[in-house]
């Protein structure tokens, strides 16, 4: 048995950047630049070298605004018709009026896009309607890149801790947060003027099919932690019931990837090899299609490239197996499955949370700020639809901006000894004991009940039942047992997986309709209702200390739409497969 | 609650041969995203040590010896 004790060591930062990988080291740098005498500290439970959901890089920008292929009005109209309308313009609006200078300024620090022989942005069109997707063949250099640019500004890395929760003062102000090594065991409490959230998807909610705890979509270092802390920091969450939900090579769990090969010519097809869906960009009524060709007759779903001509498919190859998920080649390659000979079983992923990919995440404004005053959230964790990667940059960007202007006007909110000691108790507790249920057992129950409960096509019943098994779950939470430090980090973590299992349970069973597709497809509502669901759905945590939910109004749009594309992600599907 | 000691097959492979964590080497066990990786002090070679790998590739592609394999989980092959 491990001994370990509460500990009073206090650090201080200005401003505290909870994450490393993408969105979380632009917030730093962009801190820094906007005022280099703060003190900016980044966090990270890995190490910023190859952490987050690019460790290994990234194939290319799926949103990237450029002038001559797509005006940020032109854009914001694709999100809110790819999003069925419920998102807030002003914040898609500041990602798309910056995604340009983004693009030229990570450019400048040596991110490789392709250009033309005239040396312009090479733009291709994946989306429905614009164009806006920018390949970077080379862009498995990304990470080293940004880790120079933190170098050089100076900013304080602090690797291998995890930040488990967020402290407030007494008027609700962010004042710090709770730290824990995940190699020792120790814990420590940093004071903050504020604190930028950059922590990512809740990428281990749902199980994937395989069974394979950590066989996600997303890195499953992100398990939901920015999610569980803004929620306990008293911050609105916003569209936790419209889902993450994406196609992927089956078993292998990665991005097919449509964005590479749809360019070059490949497609979904079936099994007939038939084209299904008109459009291969990720939607939520994409994948409603997706999922009843895959449930159906002519199913399951296929990548289809046996068609391409074979240089075509040795430079899919070169890009697909050297970028963001490089091990696919070898995945391939056991199973004899070769592009050019045959097509590429196809399969939907587990759930997920994650506002980088479809709309679920902590409610921002357009300055990145959260309802919690001081606490700021970016990246697939930010409430901004659809925001990949470039989003992520811009929106790092915009909130290391803002929290540098922040420090100015704020002092340090003060944390009261009391929420630090049962904090360390709380995060302790099961390595303070001599046997118990292991952290993989609890963490695969929970997991495997949101598969069957909560994943798509909802039920209203079944969602109720899941609830009841989350509450038992929590019961069972006393009887966490770790082994060793790394085991209590998971046993941290299963309780960020149980939280959003919960917060996702209540905002599916609050909004009493179907909308986005297979997202938030309930059977027992099959039907868009905009008359009374024509706004965002908000998650709290109610004074119960369990989520509760409410509607906030849509602000009134920027750019309006014509009433004929206000239809076009309705009407994906080819009209020959109906 | 009585506890089982289990056996898994793990994914990454190290070359103990090329492996030079015994001279102090630890870049493997830095970058692994989610901390799977650990040095056996009396082989003084890396090795997985938990059974929770997402085969994302910078161990392989960061060691400076060549000597880390990462395979398939066995559950997805």
């Amino acid at each position: 048995m491990t001994q370990t004790a509460t500990d009073t060591t206090v650090l201080e930062t200005d401003i505290l950047v909870i994450g490393g990988g993408t969105a979380g080291p632009m917030a730093a740098v962009k801190a820094k630049q906007k005022n280099p005498k703060l003190r900016v500290t980044l966090l990270e439970k890995a190490n910023v070298k190859r952490s987050g959901a690019i460790s290994m890089g990234m194939d290319g920008l799926n949103n990237a605004v450029i002038p001559g292929h797509a005006t940020p009005e032109q854009y914001v109209k694709e999100i809110t018709i790819a999003n069925d309308g419920i998102v807030n313009q002003k914040t898609v609006m500041a990602y798309a009026q910056r995604s340009f200078d983004m693009i030229n300024l990570l450019d400048d620090w040596g991110v490789k896009f392709e250009k033309d022989e005239t040396g312009d942005y090479n733009v291709k069109k994946v989306h429905h309607m614009g164009t806006y997707v920018l390949p970077m063949p080379e862009g498995h250099h990304m990470k080293k890149i940004l880790y120079r640019q933190l170098r050089r500004h100076r900013v304080q890395v602090v690797n291998r801790y995890m930040a488990t929760r967020l402290y407030t003062g007494k008027d609700g102000r962010i004042a710090g947060a709770s730290l824990l090594n995940p190699r020792t065991a120790e814990v420590a409490t940093v004071k903050a003027k504020t604190v930028i959230l950059c922590t990512g998807a809740a990428g281990r909610l749902g199980l994937p099919s395989s069974g394979y705890l950590f066989g996600t979509y997303e890195n499953p270092t992100n398990a939901g932690d920015g999610y569980s802390m803004a929620y306990h920091a008293g911050a609105e969450l916003s569209g936790i019931e419209c889902y993450q939900i994406n196609p992927l090579i089956k078993d292998y769990n990665g991005p097919a990837c449509a964005y590479v090969t749809g360019p070059m010519g490949g497609y979904t097809a079936n099994a007939h090899g038939n084209r299904f869906i008109e459009c291969d960009y990720w939607s939520g009524q994409m994948m409603l299609e997706f999922y009843r060709e895959l449930e159906g007759g002519k199913g399951p779903v296929f990548l289809k490239l046996d068609h391409l001509a074979d240089e075509t498919v040795q430079e899919i190859e070169e890009i697909l197996h050297s970028n963001e998920r490089p091990s696919r080649g070898r995945f391939h390659e056991r199973r004899n499955t070769n592009y050019r000979e045959k097509m590429v079983e196809m399969h939907i992923s587990e759930i997920g949370l994650c506002s980088g990919h479809s709309a679920s995440g902590v409610w921002v404004d357009e300055n990145a700020r959260t309802t919690t005053p001081g606490l700021y959230a970016a990246g697939d964790l930010g409430s901004v639809p659809h925001n990949y990667m470039l989003g992520a940059f811009v929106y790092g960007a915009l909130a290391g901006e803002d929290a540098s202007d922040y420090c100015a006007g704020h002092d340090f909110a003060s944390i009261s000894d009391d929420d630090i000691h049962a904090e360390q108790q709380r995060i302790l507790a099961p390595l303070n004991k001599s046997d118990g249920v292991s952290p993989y057992q609890m963490e695969y129950k929970i997991r495997r009940m949101v598969n069957d409960y909560l994943q798509p096509p909802k039920v209203t019943r079944k969602m109720e039942i899941g609830l009841e098994r989350f509450k038992e779950i929590r019961e069972d939470l006393p009887m966490l047992y770790a082994q060793d430090p790394h085991e209590l980090m998971r046993a941290n973590e299963l309780q960020f997986i149980l939280d959003c299992a919960e917060m996702a349970a209540h905002a599916s069973l609050y909004r009493t309709e179907s909308r986005w597709g297979l997202y938030h497809y309930r059977v027992d509502y099959p039907d868009t209702n905009n008359d009374e669901w024509f706004c965002h759905v908000q998650t709290v945590k109610g004074d119960s200390g369990a989520p509760e939910c409410f509607k906030r109004e849509i602000d009134p749009y920027i750019v309006e739409l014509d009433d004929e594309e206000k239809d076009a992600y309705n009407k994906l599907r080819v009209a020959s497969t109906n | 609650m009585p506890l089982a000691k289990m056996v898994t097959s793990v994914p990454v492979v190290v070359n103990a041969d090329a492996c030079i964590a015994h001279k102090g080497c630890t870049v493997c066990v830095d970058v692994c995203p989610l901390d799977v990786l650990a040095v056996d002090m009396a082989e003084g070679t890396a090795y997985m040590k938990y059974d929770e790998c997402w085969y994302c590739l910078p161990c392989e592609a960061d060691c400076p010896t060549n000597a880390i394999t990462v395979n398939i989980p066995y559950l997805l092959r």
